[in-house]
């Protein structure tokens, strides 16, 4: 039997600082927010592990495949190009003179 | 404890350390300056989940596991290598990748254990299934239109929001039924197969000054889909995923919707390009002044201050690295030059940013909507790059303009507006511009990379 009553508390803390961490981020960095989050989001492939890895049905293993292709290609490309974007980002020289 | 409770034990904390770093991760970008911290953190993060994942004592067999980790990073490195400007559509495919590989577990779980699932287990897992597939499609289709392979135009019907909402309302119908009794096998492919329809129908009669607010819409659903995944995997370090990456979609969504004046079921429920213009006749009656290269460039060289706003349209000309020059050049004369960047300027948030970034414009210098509307009044020139509705006073102006009351740069307070664009024909959304028949405005006709290139050259001779 799982907490659900435990899982539903843990939904809402992390949706509140989810809200408050994520409202701080400068609209300059939006892009890199959202394939931030993207890769992050990616985290599904330890599901998807699990479910290939225990092997209990054909179906099960065909789809979790897939599902880890998925997911991994978000975890590689997404950080992948979050630090290719905030590399670009840079302050004006004059300020440091 | 025996050695597989501390194995047990150890995945718990590592996942927990996992989370920890998550949450730094995001909140470390909140600043340019420790940004790139937090693209460390969630590799950190995402490193040690996975690793962790892999001493499960449940997996007896690695092979596929293996195999598909390899094809996935191998798929992944181009998906990261990808052009500044492809961004938008790259995104998009992400957000299908994301909900794919949720929808599948999804998938699995339910006939591995179906008919004895609990009825709350039935109720998110087919709120993971239907919200994996409908983001599936409905991002496939949001790439294509960013990509353009599919036609960009909105394709609107009657009782198109008709089908769409019983499409839904029947998958939610279904889910009902499948929670009440989870033995109906026969019905669970219905609840992946209507959702992907819908998911294709949903973005349809979207158009491209849409973009912004629907890829906000679909990260804001991927994370939740994958919040879904986590309450029937009983997974912590998921759910806490799925919350932050839904609640991050769902702000930005929130943020672009206001930037266009609009509601979420507005943007979903009614296509922008349906709107007639209204006054074609009266603006064909009205002329505008226009200006050779020369011209403005001598206007703008003698200028103090000059504040650059940025479209959509820039990004088609693949003008940034001429706007960057074209800057340098400005610098050079010490003028003072800034850019004004609306929130939803471009096809996703941000995108104008990462592009002008891209071209080595420094950060402090691209301004947000409240940032530069008080300076307008006192700027020299305002110059308009493919940018039109955002700039648009008749959203402040005339309450029967169809995008009245929308947020906009008020370029018209300038002491002198320039608009590089093509024609004169309206923009996206086929409204009229009262911005370029103002007596101050300069219409500076032609291709948006062309015409800043032949501005550097004035410039450089002068």
């Amino acid at each position: 039997m799982t907490d659900i009553i435990g899982n539903i508390y843990v939904f809402m803390l992390a949706a509140f600082v989810g809200f408050e961490v994520i409202r701080r981020v400068s609209p300059l960095l939006h892009t890199p927010l959202m394939s931030l989050t993207n890769a992050l989001d990616a985290i599904a492939v330890v599901g998807a592990i699990i479910l290939v890895g225990e092997h209990k049905s054909g179906l099960a293993t065909v789809l979790g495949t897939i599902a880890i292709v998925a997911a991994t290609s978000n975890v590689v490309g997404g950080f992948l190009i979050t630090d290719r974007m905030l590399r670009m980002f840079k302050a004006s020289k004059t300020k440091k003179p | 404890m025996t050695t597989a409770l501390v194995t047990d034990r150890a995945i718990q904390i590592i996942y927990l350390i996992s989370t920890a770093l998550f949450i730094l991760s995001l909140k470390w970008l909140s600043s340019p300056s420790s940004a790139r911290r937090g693209v460390r953190a969630g590799e950190l993060g995402m490193l040690l989940a996975i690793c962790a994942t892999l001493l499960y004592r449940g997996i007896v067999d690695y092979k596929w596991i293996a195999i598909a980790l390899v094809l996935g990073s191998i798929i992944g490195v181009p998906l990261g290598r990808v052009a500044m400007t492809a961004v938008p559509q790259r995104t998009a495919l992400s957000h299908a990748f994301g909900a794919l590989c949720v929808a599948l577990v999804g998938t699995s779980e339910y006939y591995l254990r179906a008919p004895h699932v609990p009825a709350f287990m039935m109720a998110v897992l087919s709120m993971e299934v239907i919200l994996g597939s409908l983001t599936f499609t409905g991002s496939l289709m949001a790439a294509g239109k960013l990509q353009e392979v599919l036609p960009q135009r909105p394709i609107t019907y009657k009782g198109q929001n008709v089908v769409n909402l019983g499409l839904l309302a029947i998958s939610v119908g279904l889910a009902v039924i499948l929670v009440l009794n989870p033995g109906h096998t026969r019905l669970f492919p219905l609840i992946i197969a209507i959702p992907l329809v819908f998911g294709v129908l949903m973005i349809v009669p979207i158009g491209g000054a849409d973009m912004p607010t629907v890829i906000s819409l679909l990260n804001s659903y991927a994370g939740l889909s994958a919040a879904a995944m986590g309450f029937v995997l009983d997974s912590k370090l998921l759910i806490i995923a799925g919350a932050l990456d839904g609640s991050s979609g769902f702000i930005l969504s929130v943020i672009m919707s206001k930037a266009m004046n609009r509601s979420f079921t507005n943007v979903v429920f009614g296509a922008f390009g349906q709107v007639q213009p209204a006054a074609a006749g009266v603006a064909e009656a009205r002329t505008v002044r226009s200006a050779t290269a020369e011209e403005a460039a001598s206007i703008l060289g003698a200028a103090n201050t000059v504040v650059i706003v940025p479209g959509y349209g820039m990004a088609v000309a693949q003008a940034q690295h001429k706007v960057r020059e074209f800057y340098d050049a400005l610098v050079k004369r010490g003028v003072d030059v800034k850019f004004a960047i609306h929130p939803v300027a471009g096809r996703m948030p941000g995108h104008m940013n990462v592009l002008l970034a891209e071209a080595d414009i420094p950060y402090d210098k691209l301004l947000d909507m409240d940032e530069i509307n008080p300076e307008f009044p006192q700027t020299d020139v305002a110059l308009v790059i493919g940018a039109n509705d955002v700039t648009n006073p008749a959203a402040r102006n005339y309450p029967s303009s169809p995008i009245y009351g929308m947020p906009i740069l008020d370029v018209d307070k300038a002491k002198t507006v320039m608009v590089i664009k093509r024609s004169m024909s309206p923009g996206f959304a086929g409204i009229d511009n009262p911005l370029y028949y103002l007596d101050k405005t300069l219409m500076l006709f032609g291709d948006a990379k062309a015409f800043v290139g032949d501005l550097v050259r004035e410039l450089a001779g002068a």
